[in-house]
């Protein structure tokens, strides 16, 4: 591989603009897509390309049968992001468990006591107002955002925001009648119940779970039953 | 993936130092084996490795190949089965096969 589509697919990967590297098997010759240009010594075909790019589409590394041979395609998609609304108590090993899971982290609070590095070293802090941070932040489809405060006036705006983007995963953390009251004050904003039951609440799979530290397993287990949903075996038992 | 990232930022940092760099990825994956396609290892020259493209059992072969390809400059494609029995030995849960690509870091 070559040292500048290593630094290139790195660079891509950071700015949120998805890349593939595509490799012969057998000579090692490469080409190297982003967006709409190419570079390299690797010739392919209108087939071949749109194989890439249908790779790149279903977020997956493959191998393609060409006419040279089998040629394997590596994808380098935008990292995933976990958006935490709220730097309570629960977000402190949220965001450490995420973090050890792949997610990029951004704890989102504009109580500036609450979001401070002491409390949360090594993560992204956002001080401004939920819906105002999540506009500028841009949660794609490879997105989660979790609201954790109980505070409305936190955890609404920032949920109707949310419920616009693509975000793969949509959790609010309170009890079942916390959530019923949040989606009644949702429909009276103007959303319809399709849209709404894209937030997961009470959030996190059922296992019991008491400490903050056993609430996050259970929302980051969902968040990767969600992400994984076709890699599920036992579906019924969800 | 953010292990990728990783892998490849430490690969591209020997490789910019003047070490020589292998960087070995799984390509195909049958059964049940340990690691996802896309998994990779970056070998420097001096054997120092960071990364995964096994449980641990093919680590070492792959490093091994690594260290030529190094030399040589020719990319490889290696094939590793793991019977249930192999696998049990080597403390990895169940069998499988798996196709890794090695290349050198230009």
């Amino acid at each position: 591989m070559k040292l500048a589509f290593i630094r290139k697919a790195i660079a891509a990967r950071d700015a949120g603009r998805p890349a593939a590297l595509a490799t012969n098997l057998k000579s090692g010759l490469q080409l190297y897509v982003e967006g709409s240009e190419t570079e390299g010594d690797l010739a392919l075909d209108d087939a071949g390309l749109s194989g890439v790019r249908q790779a790149l589409n279903d977020d997956r590394n493959t191998t393609l049968e060409t006419s040279e041979g089998a040629v394997f395609v590596e994808v380098f998609n935008p990292p995933l992001r976990l958006f935490l609304v709220g730097a309570v108590h629960i977000a402190q090993p949220l965001a450490r468990m995420a973090a050890m899971t792949g997610y990029r982290v951004t704890v989102i609070d504009p109580r500036t006591a609450f979001a401070t590095d002491e409390r949360f070293p090594g993560i992204e802090l956002c001080a401004n107002w939920p819906d105002e941070a999540l506009e500028k932040l841009r949660p794609n489809r490879r997105s989660a955002i979790v609201t954790l405060t109980h505070d409305p006036k936190l955890d609404d705006p920032a949920l109707q925001v949310a419920l616009k983007t693509d975000a793969f995963y949509i959790g609010a953390l309170g009890s079942r009648k916390t959530h019923a009251k949040r989606c009644q004050r949702l429909v009276e904003a103007g959303f319809n119940d399709n849209l709404i039951s894209r937030i997961r609440g009470p959030v996190g799979l059922d296992i019991g779970a008491i400490s903050p530290a056993e609430i996050s397993i259970s929302v980051l287990a969902e968040i990767t039953r969600v992400l994984h949903a076709d890699r599920v075996k036992n579906k019924e038992a969800a | 993936m953010g292990d990728t990232e990783e892998i490849l930022d430490k690969a591209a940092e020997w490789a910019e130092a003047g070490k020589g760099v292998a960087l070995a990825t799984v390509v195909t994956t049958w059964g049940s084996s340990p690691r996802p396609v896309g998994s990779k290892l970056a070998v420097g020259q001096d054997g120092a490795f960071v990364g995964s493209v096994s449980g641990g059992c093919v680590e070492g072969a792959v490093v091994e190949q690594a260290l030529e390809v190094i030399k040589s400059g020719e990319p490889r494609l290696l094939d590793f089965g793991v019977t249930d029995e192999q696998a049990w030995d080597v403390g990895l849960a169940c069998g499988g096969k798996v196709q890794i690509f090695v290349e050198r870091v230009e």
